[in-house]
């Protein structure tokens, strides 16, 4: 059995052919028993997103499987596959490369945002439809969960996902950088605006405990605090309320500076030099640059922002090669465990284990019955020999039989798992199988 | 024997030290482990080395400069180990290493010799007086290297541009109230060590006070320290001032603890 995939992403094609390519979830079912149904598919997982659309499919062969999964993407969305230059967009991976292919984006590694965690959801997502209409079977399954829990443990192990890439989570991670634990700090929102919004939405859902809203409309200073659970205060008066906050987002239309250096000295010198991070997303700026030489003071505007975010990128990118030495381990481990469900592999271990026995209990009974000639001990030994031989006929020459067709990979399974063949192969398989 | 414990404690901090560095470039979490790991193997063989120089001399070894500052290293090793199983700050390592190494190497470039303890300046005040004043010493030195390391991040997040340790050193808030908590647990024991000190010196020079430079030094030291205490718990002082204070104040004190030493003045002399 072989694990093969044929996908496309934003790296190799425009959102018009994406959006194309695309399999909606209401119509997922149909979708799948088409791929596993008419193209000789044995196990599939389709995974669409914004992004991306990939077939995961375990096929007997290759090129063919290769070729089949094309078929259905061209015929399934009624595009042609070379004059229309799908077949261009198309990426294929088969074997080692599939699993690592898998790994990868489950990890978030091959997302557009360095190691972002949606992409797993949608995997998941994908996985069981795939489950819930019969089109995974026991090697989607293993993979499946073995990406997930590669993705996890990248997650744990790397700081792939640690810094935050979007411009409103920079600054709630600033001012954790600042105040360490942000729980019981207060917040103030001065303006409006939807990066503002965002930002102060993030304080709140890391634990920030209070938050101010003031507007030039006292209204809607009224309507926001309502939607974040905070208090309206007048326009004209949110200086006067400055000293008790930590954290001031401003984001108004005012053309000129409406916080001053003055103005926060004197604050500072009130909260006992309690520090306070002031994010300025106005544009023109609201808040006079100045203030950020005040000691205890931090201030960062639009662009400061961005240069997090860019740095923080950067750091994300100096963890890749963590997580990529990561996969290739848990690679090799995988295709310990596909190696174990070879059928000759399989048979060898059973002849070994049932010759174990056979032995074992020969050599206790010849042991006890001294008195034999030795032509009587070799007819028990033969008798013992032909036992075992003939208890195994059946189940060997079945399991050949079997392992040719579709569902050979899980007789191979059973037998391992009746004789608990894998006990030999050490402890490790078995912590595999556990996933 | 005692030499060649010396120089494995010294190599072993070197190559902590190595690692500790690399881990500032890499940020690797693996590194600092490792990292950690030679750290403590380093410990136990200075554990050893100090247990064998005491046992060579037949005294507690803290007669001379070279000893004194090896026992000092050790203590700041020591209460780094405790914070790093409590608090995790995994950068601290790649600042008490150095600083551990630093102290070392400059013992080893001091006069080794093992000076007999004058049986009349012998009491059981010394015993209690001089390891309370090293272990303070060694808070003060945990209390100075938060300092540091308060500015380094200040610096990052004033400048705006993070990289590099920005990542690896914890929040401002965290820093500071280290510092302060190490303040307040040296600053208790620089005052007993002033007392016990003052205890032996009446009991050897029958006067509890003989304006030694010692003294003068120790007091000034306990002044400043006194000061930033009251600055953080009054007036509010805290982040890059406090930081600043810390930063001097154990800059007078090992400034002083180094040169009244070397320079074998006052009672302390006495023992060389």
């Amino acid at each position: 059995m072989n694990i093969i995939i044929v996908g496309l992403s934003h790296k190799t094609a425009p959102v018009e052919i994406r959006e194309k390519l695309s399999f909606p979830a209401d119509t997922i079912a149909e979708s799948l028993k088409k791929l596993c149904g008419n193209y000789g598919i044995n196990e599939g997982v389709i995974v669409s997103t914004c992004n991306r659309v990939e077939v995961f499919a375990v096929t007997p062969d290759i090129e063919k499987g290769l070729w089949q999964v094309k078929r259905f993407l061209s015929e399934y969305h009624n595009i042609p596959l070379f004059n229309d230059a799908l077949d261009e967009h198309l990426y294929t991976f088969a074997s080692e490369d599939a699993v690592k292919h898998l790994f990868r984006v489950a990890a978030g590694l091959d997302s557009m945002v360095l190691g972002e965690p949606q992409i797993l959801g949608q995997m998941k997502d994908a996985y069981g439809y795939a489950i819930q209409h019969g089109a995974a079977g026991i090697i989607i399954n293993k993979l499946f969960h073995k990406a997930f829990s590669v993705a996890k443990r990248i997650r744990t192990e790397t700081k792939i996902g640690s810094s935050a890439v979007s411009i409103s989570y920079a600054a709630v991670e600033l001012a954790k950088k600042i105040f360490g634990a942000i729980e019981n700090k207060t917040a103030m929102l001065v303006g409006a605006g939807e990066m503002a919004e965002l930002a102060a939405r993030h304080l709140l859902n890391n634990g920030v405990k209070e938050i101010m809203i003031a507007n030039r409309s006292y209204e809607r200073a009224v309507e926001m605090a309502r939607a974040f659970n905070g208090a309206p205060i007048m326009f004209r008066e949110f200086a006067h309320y400055l000293k008790k906050v930590d954290v001031v987002i401003v984001s108004t239309a005012a053309p000129k500076f409406i916080i001053h250096p003055e103005q926060i000295e004197e604050t500072i010198k009130e909260r006992k030099n309690k520090p306070m991070f002031f994010i300025d997303i106005s544009v023109p700026r609201n808040i006079d640059p100045l203030i950020n030489k005040i000691d205890n003071v931090y201030l960062y505007d639009i662009d400061d922002l961005q240069g997090v975010v860019a740095a923080n990128i950067k750091e994300r990118q100096s963890e890749v090669q963590d997580a990529e030495n990561i996969i290739k381990e848990e690679i090799e481990k995988f295709y310990r465990w596909i190696k174990s469900l070879d059928v000759v592999p399989t048979i060898i271990s059973l002849r070994k284990k049932f010759d174990e026995i056979k032995n074992e209990e020969l050599n206790e009974a010849l042991a006890s019955l001294k008195d034999l000639s030795d032509e009587q001990k070799k007819t028990i030994e033969k008798m013992a020999d032909a036992i075992a031989k003939k208890i195994l006929h059946d189940p060997v020459t079945h399991l050949k039989k079997e392992s040719n067709k579709v569902e050979g990979d899980f007789y191979i399974e059973a037998a391992r798992k009746l004789f608990d063949l894998d006990k030999e192969e050490g402890q490790e398989i078995k912590e595999i199988k556990k996933g | 024997m005692n030499f060649i414990f010396f120089h494995i404690t010294a190599a072993s901090y070197l190559i902590a030290t190595v690692i500790y560095i690399v881990y500032l470039f890499s940020h690797n979490d693996k590194v600092v482990k490792t990292a950690n790991k030679i750290l403590i193997l380093s410990f136990l063989f200075h554990s050893i080395t100090i247990i064998s120089r005491g046992i060579e001399a037949g005294h507690f070894p803290f007669t001379n400069l070279h000893e004194s500052l090896s026992i000092f290293s050790w203590m700041i090793v020591g209460v780094y180990l405790l914070v790093n199983a409590r608090y995790h700050i995994a950068a601290l390592g790649s600042f008490v290493s150095p600083l551990a190494l630093l102290f070392l190497i400059t013992a080893s470039l001091l006069p080794k010799e093992i000076v007999p303890l004058v049986p009349q300046l012998e009491s059981y005040w010394l015993y209690i007086h001089v390891p309370l004043a090293i272990l303070g010493n060694a808070f003060f030195a945990l209390s100075f290297l938060f300092g540091i390391m308060y500015l380094i991040q200040e610096h990052y997040l004033k400048s705006k541009k993070v990289g590099g340790l920005y990542f690896l050193l914890p929040s401002l808030d965290v820093l500071d109230e280290l510092g302060y908590k190490f303040l307040t647990y040296g600053f208790p024991l620089l005052t007993i060590a002033m007392i016990t000190g003052a205890i032996w010196s009446e009991y050897v020079w029958g006067s509890y006070w003989s304006w030694q430079p010692r003294q003068i030094w120790s007091l000034i030291t306990w002044f400043l320290y006194a000061a930033l205490l009251h600055g953080r718990l009054t007036v509010g002082w805290r982040g890059r001032k406090a930081a600043i204070y810390a930063i001097i104040g154990f800059m007078v004190l090992l400034g002083s603890f180094l040169i009244i030493n070397l320079l074998s003045l006052g009672e302390h002399g006495f023992l060389r």
